[in-house]
């Protein structure tokens, strides 16, 4: 109130619109439709969150308890099961899995990054550059059997068989999109002021690309990776038309061969799933959660990567 | 292959060439706008600038006079603007930048700049002073030339034990000598200064200017300053620009061009007198 007081002339006193405060006003009161209001929103807003995360813990805790019982060393050394066979594994579903991601990254993070840098700042306005970001944006959306179908006409049809090449590169059309769109954002973020100083500095386009903006930009870069690897890693459609399904190992005698068909976790998983045999759905769990260890492994990989970057 | 070298040995060997013999007034930049544009609205015309070797010179007026402009012409940053037109010349060390055979990435490396905002970059502070070495490839010991940088901008002794610490977790005023640190490890012939201070509070202001003073014994240095006290404390030189708002646009151009003491004690324009006893802004 002095300080009120000091700041209003004197003359001004009965026009204080806070001289008359009704003190009852101010109560807090269920009776009050303003307080009764924002008590049952706080409320409905516990309950949704509630009702959403319910579906989600109750599949972690599946995964945990049906997939975990069946976890041993041998189901990553060991190879698939025939149909009334014990034991077994799938450790050449996880090396194909592995192969594929790492190829289709390969593939995706180069093309993606550097269309992002063109896309961001090379030459947004193109027209170009207008017609790849609407078709990234258009390929997010993407259903994955349609990536698997293009990749079965371009590699399958063309080098006459099903391999992980085809696989990687279905998977890749997936993940080009979101690697494309977060790191043109991961770019665009980059402070215009960091960008002058190094064409300030006498830095060519290229230099400044390469020396700061890819650098500042890298932990956005490496989100939109690892969520890339996470989508691709659990896509089981296109790979049905491409990489198909093995029994064997991706590599004999020490030699990988790419161009054979290849065993992915996300192919296992669908076909034992829905075996009869109470031994093939038991890997299935136990597939799915690895898989689900691994999407979550890169992930932790990728934020460990991306604060190591200095702030 | 040292850029020092090649830019002291620009600026050295073109003076005899003009008319100004005397060392202490030979003129590293010689700058004429007659008229600049970006697309169709008039920015800067006519103005004069000329920047002497191993001293201050300040660029004040109004806000929207183009004294900004002015200093980005200095070393291209103005190609950077889509429909930026430029009539006139700019000549460093006798060697008019505007040519087309002149690759404005190569002017830059002589010519630094610091910006009006501390703009390092996120990467540690020794990596911050290294950047233009590394463009240009430098040989020697960077370290070494990290360190005299450093020392040079006032900064080595808040900074020597943490320098692979990030650029961005010093304080403002640190930033701003961190920027001017990097653009002078690379010990360019011109130091261009756009408002150097006006993100900084009073005491990282002051530093800064007394920072100035002492860079000006080995660099050629052009500010634009919003403060005139600023431009009466640091600068040897003083333009003084103002909005032409007479012809329908908003048209920078000079007004003024003196030593300091003569712009700020014994103004020759009306613009001039009144500006600086503050009677516009």
């Amino acid at each position: 109130m002095s300080t009120l007081d000091q700041q209003l002339p004197n003359s001004a006193d009965d026009m204080n619109p806070f001289a008359e405060v009704d003190f009852f006003d101010l109560e807090k009161s269920l009776r009050r439709p303003r307080t009764l209001m924002s008590v049952l929103l706080s409320g409905l807003v516990t309950v949704m969150t509630l009702l959403a995360l319910g579906p989600l813990f109750s599949v972690v805790w599946m995964l945990f308890w049906r997939g975990g019982r069946k976890l041993s060393i041998a189901v990553f050394t060991q190879l698939p099961p025939s149909a009334l066979e014990a034991g077994g594994g799938f450790g050449n579903a996880i090396a194909g899995t592995l192969i594929m991601i790492v190829i289709a990254t390969l593939i995706t993070v180069p093309v993606g990054v550097l269309s992002a840098v063109f896309l961001a700042k090379a030459k947004p306005e193109d027209k170009l550059a207008q017609a790849v970001r609407f078709a990234a944006k258009v390929l997010t959306g993407f259903p994955s059997i349609l990536a698997g179908v293009f990749a079965y006409g371009a590699i399958v049809l063309l080098t006459g068989g099903f391999s992980a090449i085809a696989g990687s590169v279905a998977v890749s059309i997936l993940m080009l999109p979101t690697i494309l769109l977060t790191a043109e954002d991961a770019i665009r973020m980059v402070p215009v002021k960091m960008v002058e100083a190094a064409i300030g500095m006498g830095a060519t386009e290229t230099q400044t690309a390469w020396m700061v903006l890819l650098p500042t930009a890298l932990p956005g870069i490496l989100t939109g990776v690892m969520l890339a690897i996470a989508r691709g890693a659990g896509e089981t459609a296109p790979l049905l038309f491409t990489s198909l399904f093995s029994n064997y190992w991706p590599a004999t005698n020490g030699h990988l061969n790419l161009m054979q068909p290849t065993a992915s976790l996300a192919v296992l998983i669908y076909n034992f799933a829905g075996m009869p045999f109470e031994n093939q759905v038991e890997l299935a769990w136990a597939a799915a959660l690895v898989l689900v260890l691994l999407v979550l492994i890169t992930n932790l990989a990728g934020q460990a990567l991306s604060s190591r970057q200095v702030r | 292959m040292s850029l020092a070298g090649e830019s002291n040995g620009a600026g050295v060997g073109a003076a005899p060439a003009r008319e100004k013999t005397s060392p202490e007034s030979e003129v590293v930049i010689d700058c004429h706008i007659r008229e600049l544009y970006y697309g169709t609205f008039k920015a800067v015309r006519d103005t004069t600038i000329p920047i002497v070797k191993k001293s201050i010179t300040a660029f004040i007026g109004p806000s929207g006079c183009g004294k900004s402009t002015v200093l980005r012409c200095l070393n291209r940053m103005n190609d950077l603007v889509r429909g930026f037109r430029f009539e006139g010349h700019v000549k460093y060390g006798g060697q008019d930048i505007y040519l087309p055979s002149v690759d404005p990435v190569a002017v830059r490396r002589y010519i630094g700049m610091v910006f009006q905002q501390p703009n390092p970059f996120a990467t540690s502070i020794f990596n911050n002073v290294a950047f233009g070495l590394r463009l240009n490839g430098y040989k020697g010991d960077v370290g070494e030339r990290v360190e005299q940088a450093l020392k040079q901008a006032g900064l080595w002794e808040e900074v020597k034990d943490k320098l692979h610490k990030s650029g961005l977790s010093l304080s403002g005023g640190q930033q701003q000598r961190l920027c001017i640190a990097r653009a002078i490890a690379t010990q360019p012939g011109v130091l261009l200064m756009d408002e150097p201070c006006s993100a900084l509070d009073p005491v990282a202001t002051r530093k800064i200017e007394e920072l100035m003073l002492e860079l000006k014994k080995r660099y050629t240095i052009a500010i634009v300053t919003h403060n005139l006290h600023q431009a009466q404390r640091v600068a040897d030189r003083t333009g003084f620009l103002y909005v032409d708002t007479t012809q329908g646009g908003r048209t920078g151009y000079l007004v003024e061009f003196g030593e300091s003491a003569q712009i700020f004690g014994d103004p020759q324009e009306k613009h001039t007198k009144e500006y600086i006893r503050g009677e516009f802004s």
